[in-house]
């Protein structure tokens, strides 16, 4: 599979967060979206996930299933964990795993993957910054989608995590997966295509 | 249904392991991001239940709003007797009409947190990145709220119809028409509750918006309420408008959440 962009643009609020970004990535590569802040990072993911409008240019996925939209074939892992405090870590999972479409019952393992296996039942509430990151990261193992789009994934994190996302990031290219991160530190992926969004980043 | 019925053996993902994140495979599609379409109309499903349950959870649970709606509708008609002073007749003639404005009060009390809750904390924006319709998922976001906050004014309404002198068998027919009216208001409010996070405005735009929407469900209601109860029209027409009212918002809300939704994208 294979998702190309040809000279997208995007404009937020009226201002023109940037143009022109071109990039080809194919399955089992990774992108790595650097550039300093305000230079439109964030919402080249966003723009990529459906969640803002392209003012210009083409977004294209080539090889994926025919009927689904590039967002429904994403994971966003954005600045918000989107979870719920009153729900547990386990019920928080299993919503997002049952509905972005999980083929199989796969929180636990999930949990596993990501080291909360230990705090199931803990309401979301008490979660500290990194244990929720690392919740939502759960997400895109629970429901596999080929398109990871990943907002500075290792914010937050302590240095067994980020090596263990590493891991997963490693594993999810292995099986074929893409990833576009969004970072401004080195995320652990040897071999990624890096783009520079804005001119004095 | 059955064309490419080849390739659904292939793709079948629940016959992969499940956990087949580090499979050393090619570097093509693997079939696990693959969906053929009895699953994914299965997983459309389990989505939509998946989303109404948790949303019928949240509002159960401590915070939620589910029973503040109830309790405000307890308030406004437990406070009309004394500021209408104890003349019996006069309580029972316009008994349902109080039910009915205290319902329709009540109902537009929570609905402004439906959206703005998801939004707050980015879920919203994995909502809408689903497999199923957008319109989906906001339907069950309604059908949700009605169920946490609608029900429990039709389960309550008769007990507080006691206090408003209204007689037991008029008081059935108030229920039927909220039961039937209730919906109406909570789908015309969706349309509001997305507009208002799609707009970046909170709280005063949704009363706004949907109260003189609500107008006719208001007026279909009593009607109906005081044919069954005084006559002498006939109760059948306006009921029947009411079920029509709640019948057409349930299809036409949804949509224009769902836009209202895709526009407020930037």
């Amino acid at each position: 599979m294979q998702l190309t962009a040809d000279n997208l643009a995007c404009n937020r609020g009226g201002r023109d967060v940037f143009a022109g970004v071109s990039f080809s990535l194919a399955g089992g590569e990774a992108l790595v979206v650097a550039g300093r802040n305000g230079a439109g990072k964030s919402s080249l993911l966003r723009l990529i996930a459906g969640l803002v409008r392209i003012a210009g240019g083409t977004l294209v996925l080539q090889g994926g299933e025919p009927e689904a939209g590039i967002a429904e074939q994403a994971h966003y892992v954005g600045h918000q964990d989107a979870l719920k405090p009153t729900l547990s870590v386990s019920e928080n999972l299993r919503f997002w795993a049952d509905y972005l479409g999980a083929a199989a019952d796969t929180v636990e393992s999930a949990l596993e993957a990501v080291g909360l296996a230990a705090l199931t039942d803990l309401p979301a509430a008490y979660l500290s910054a990194g244990q929720r990151r690392r919740l939502s990261i759960a997400r895109l193992i629970a429901a596999p989608r080929p398109i990871w789009l990943l907002d500075e994934p290792t914010s937050a994190l302590d240095t067994p995590s980020q090596a263990r996302l590493a891991d997963l990031m490693r594993g999810h290219l292995a099986g074929g997966g893409l990833i576009v991160a969004a970072a401004h530190g080195p995320i652990g992926l040897e071999r990624a295509q890096e783009l520079r969004l804005g001119a004095d980043g | 249904m059955d064309e490419g019925g080849g390739q659904k053996l292939r793709s079948f993902p629940r016959k992969r392991e499940s956990r087949a994140v580090s499979s050393p495979a090619s570097k093509e599609l693997g079939p696990r991001f693959r969906g053929d379409e009895r699953v994914i109309e299965a997983s459309i499903m389990t989505a939509f239940t998946a989303l109404l349950l948790r949303d019928i959870r949240l509002s159960l649970r401590i915070g939620g709003g589910a029973l503040m709606g109830a309790l405000f509708f307890l308030i406004v008609v437990t406070l009309m007797p004394f500021a209408i002073g104890p003349d019996l007749n006069l309580l029972a003639r316009i008994g349902p009409a109080i039910l009915w404005l205290g319902a329709l009060l009540a109902s537009l009390l929570a609905l402004d947190r439906l959206f703005a809750m998801d939004q707050d904390d980015g879920s919203l924006d994995l909502l809408m990145m689903g497999r199923m319709p957008l319109e989906l998922a906001v339907l069950a976001k309604a059908l949700a709220h009605w169920i946490t906050t609608g029900l429990p004014l039709v389960i309550v309404a008769p007990v507080l119809g006691l206090m408003l002198n209204v007689e037991l068998r008029a008081m059935g027919w108030v229920t039927l028409t909220l039961l039937a009216g209730t919906p109406a208001l909570t789908f015309i409010g969706l349309v509001g509750a997305a507009l208002s996070v799609a707009l970046r405005r909170g709280g005063l735009l949704l009363p706004v918006l949907t109260l003189p929407l609500t107008v006719p469900v208001l007026i279909f209601g009593v009607a109906a309420a005081n044919a069954a109860i005084v006559g002498p029209a006939p109760f059948g027409p306006p009921f029947t408008i009411l079920c029509a009212l709640s019948l057409a918002s349930l299809v036409l809300g949804p949509i224009a959440a769902a836009a209202a939704l895709r526009h407020g994208l930037e």
